[in-house]
């Protein structure tokens, strides 16, 4: 870590216009495909990639086509870190080196079913870097809630109605709780700022142990938003505080990017199919949530 | 020269897979099981093993871990039991569809609830379907010597098939036998490190673990059963090589036991098999014709050979640990779908004992062996008992 200023940056200028996931099926205007397809630009052809049930693996592995040009596996839906790990200490065993284990998870994938074996690669400080794209429900399976699926959010399973506002549970805090492992190096990241997200994953490629980028990534299909509007409302979800772009390093925190002055939060949610139901109320509560989290953040680390 | 060792069965299987030089191993703790990852991780910690030993935090990144590895053309161990065991189901099926040749120890526990410790079949039979050879263990030396050739069975490249090698909970797990330890270097012989196809590497890299469609997830599946098939013809040319460099030949699929002139024979599974032995040989030592079937692999199942034995015989008990409620136990479901193919008129009696770790007593086989003999047995439907029931049963 001590290097970092070593690392050669990559930029739109110098990155690489070698595709190593192409051929896919996802959905025009995929935020997770775009955060898996840069990702692996910045890691290059020699990393084993491995990825659970969801969205990512089910448009990526379809035989006879196989979508990833560098070496890559589906894994079962809970055990994407755990075999990650099982790469790591395979490959290590047998004397392969330069190389990186790269695990592509959704937040389904992280934050519950697959959280448990993630504790455990983090514990281990496995040399890992996971990175969990976050389009905040249960996408491949028809658009049900998760645990990082936000308040007010209309899913298949949190239907918005007379008596229920959508999801009424908030988002966890995945990366404070990931950093309260003592990781080496966390951050989170958004696919509507691709240059700070290759910057993290270029840093996390060049730490030996586990890391973890958690970023953000839209689904108009799930959102509801129109297609050509991906990087946007990634980018908005940020401008109005309703994700933010941090890390954690050397058991410090720090946060990238702190508005004076956040975007309209209404006009991000009102955008949103998902969130077209919500009443004032429901968009106050979301406000007041973000400001009392900001509040923390800022207190404690600035 | 093999030395002889006082040791328990856990601590046979750390020496059989020690020997086998794996290059990742990833297990949780289970009783009976633990003794054998406590030994692995002394044997790691001194150099004895050079192996990733992986602290996962259950069985389920346990196998994945394996799988992981495997996945990369490592020599991959695990072991675990009973509720387990029933954690990686998920994974043992993943295994074995993805051909990944994982080896495991299972110390056959039984299943909760309620909860008990103690031995019986009820965990790996319950989990016959998912694509795993399984091997069952008499004693402590077999556990060991199968150890190393399940890796061998497993990573054939004709077979590419997980491999469990089962031997009963404290019954073998925890008592101490004589155990004679081969030379590693003869070991390095008979068993070459694991060389594969199906593996990510960077010469030429790979998508694993893929989807299918309808139009040709049956052939996948059929591949899959084709490789059990040729597990035989591997594992029969296993027992024989290993037997040539170590001199223990363990049988085929089966063991037959004074069986030739037999008018009834019991079949078993595991540990019991010892015991059924010591009464073959007193009931024949006063002249009542009884022999002994023990099967070895569940999976593959030894149909031609449990027909050819049928053959020669007038009644078969067999003995289940296990269960499935609402018919009968598993290994008397495989025998008789044996035996009916073969349209066999020969008598049988399925005996359900030793759930929960119960002990099957010579006394209780002694029985078992007079009711077959005398040739009448009841008919269809009423073939099933559970011996040495303490509670009363409504006739
Ligand atoms: C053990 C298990 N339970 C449930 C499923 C069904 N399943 C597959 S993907 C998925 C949801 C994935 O959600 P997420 O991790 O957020 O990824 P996304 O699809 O949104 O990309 C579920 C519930 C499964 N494959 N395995
Ligand atoms: S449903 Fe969403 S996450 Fe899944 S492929 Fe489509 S856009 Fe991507
Ligand atoms: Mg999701």
């Amino acid at each position: 870590m001590s290097n970092m200023l070593d690392i050669k940056k990559i930029t739109p200028k110098n990155i690489t216009d070698k595709e190593l996931f192409y051929g896919h099926k996802a959905c025009a205007g995929c935020g997770g495909s775009l955060a898996v397809r840069l990702a692996l630009k910045v890691l290059g052809e020699r990393t084993y990639a491995a990825l659970p049930a969801g969205c990512m693996s089910a448009v990526g592995f379809i035989y006879p086509q196989m979508a990833f040009k560098n070496n890559a596996i589906i894994t079962p839906f809970p055990g994407v870190a755990s075999m990650a790990s099982g790469i790591e200490a395979g490959a290590k065993a047998l004397g392969i080196e330069d190389y990186k284990t790269v695990a592509f998870a959704g937040d389904g994938g992280t934050a519950d079913i697959g959280f448990q074996a993630l504790s455990g690669m983090i514990d281990r400080d496995d040399n890992v870097l996971y990175i969990c794209y976050d389009n905040e429900a249960y996408m491949n399976t028809g658009i049900q809630k998760s645990g990082l699926t936000p308040f007010g959010t209309k899913t298949t399973t949190t239907p918005a109605g007379k008596n229920l506002p959508g999801s009424i549970t908030h988002k966890k805090n995945l990366f404070e709780i990931i950093a309260a492992h003592d990781i080496k190096y966390a951050a989170t990241a958004s696919i509507g700022y691709p240059q700070d997200f290759i910057n993290k994953v270029n840093k996390a490629k060049h730490i030996k142990g586990a890391t973890f980028i958690h970023v953000y990534a839209s689904c108009p299909t799930g959102w509801g938003t129109p297609t050509h509007t991906s990087v946007e409302i990634a980018k908005e979800a940020v401008d109005c505080g309703l994700f933010y772009l941090a890390e954690y390093e050397n058991g410090e925190f720090k946060l990238n990017k702190n508005p004076k002055e956040f975007a309209s939060a209404a006009e991000y949610l009102k955008k949103q199919g998902r969130f077209k139901h919500m009443t004032e109320e429901n968009i106050n509560e979301v406000v007041a949530q973000r400001d009392m989290k900001w509040e923390r953040m800022r207190r404690k680390w600035l | 020269m093999e030395q002889n060792i006082f040791i328990s069965g856990d601590e046979a299987v750390a020496h059989g897979v020690r020997l086998s030089r794996p290059n990742v191993i990833a297990a949780y703790p289970i009783t009976p099981q633990t003794i054998t990852v406590e030994r692995l991780s002394d044997m790691v910690e001194c150099g004895d093993l050079k192996a990733e030993y992986m602290h996962v935090e259950s069985e389920h990144s346990a196998i994945c871990a394996t799988m992981g590895a495997s996945a990369v053309g490592a020599r991959t161990f695990t072991a675990s039991s009973s509720q387990g065991l029933l954690y990686m189901t998920e994974g043992l099926h993943y295994c074995s569809g993805g051909r990944y040749p994982v080896v495991m120890m299972n110390a056959n526990r039984s299943v909760a609830l309620p909860w008990s410790i103690y031995g019986d079949h009820r965990d790996s039979l319950s989990l016959l379907d998912c694509g795993w050879i399984q091997v069952y263990v008499e004693d402590a030396q077999e556990a060991l010597d199968m150890t190393i050739q399940a890796f061998k069975i497993a990573e054939h490249k004709d077979v590419l098939t997980p491999m469990m090698v089962n031997l009963d909970g404290f019954i073998l797990t925890h008592t101490y036998e004589m155990v004679s330890i081969p030379e590693q270097d003869k070991v390095d012989a008979f068993l070459p490190p694991f060389q594969t196809e199906n593996k990510m590497c960077f010469e030429n890299p790979k998508n694993m673990a893929f989807s299918s469609q309808p139009d040709d997830n049956t052939e996948f599946k059929y591949q899959q059963n084709e490789a059990m098939f040729n597990a035989v013809k591997v594992l029969k040319q296993t027992n024989k090589e290993f037997a040539q460099s170590f001199g223990r030949d363990y049988g085929d699929m089966v063991e037959e036991y004074r069986c030739d002139d037999a008018d009834a024979i019991l079949v078993t599974l595991g540990s019991v098999t010892g015991t059924v032995r010591v009464v073959v040989d007193k009931m024949r030592a006063e002249g009542k014709k009884v022999g002994l079937l023990k099967i070895r692999y569940m999976r593959p199942f030894p149909e031609k050979e449990i027909i050819a034995t049928a053959k020669k015989v007038k009644a078969i008990g067999v003995i289940d640990k296990d269960i499935s409620f609402g018919y009968e136990g598993t290994v008397f479901t495989n025998v008789n779908s044996a035996l009916a193919k073969a349209n066999s008129t020969v008598l049988k009696k399925n005996y359900i004992g030793g759930l929960g770790g119960r002990d099957i007593t010579k006394n209780e086989i002694e029985n078992m062996f007079n009711e077959l003999l005398t040739g009448k047995l009841k008919k269809d439907g009423e073939h099933v008992e559970f011996f040495n029931l303490k509670v009363a049963i409504d006739e």
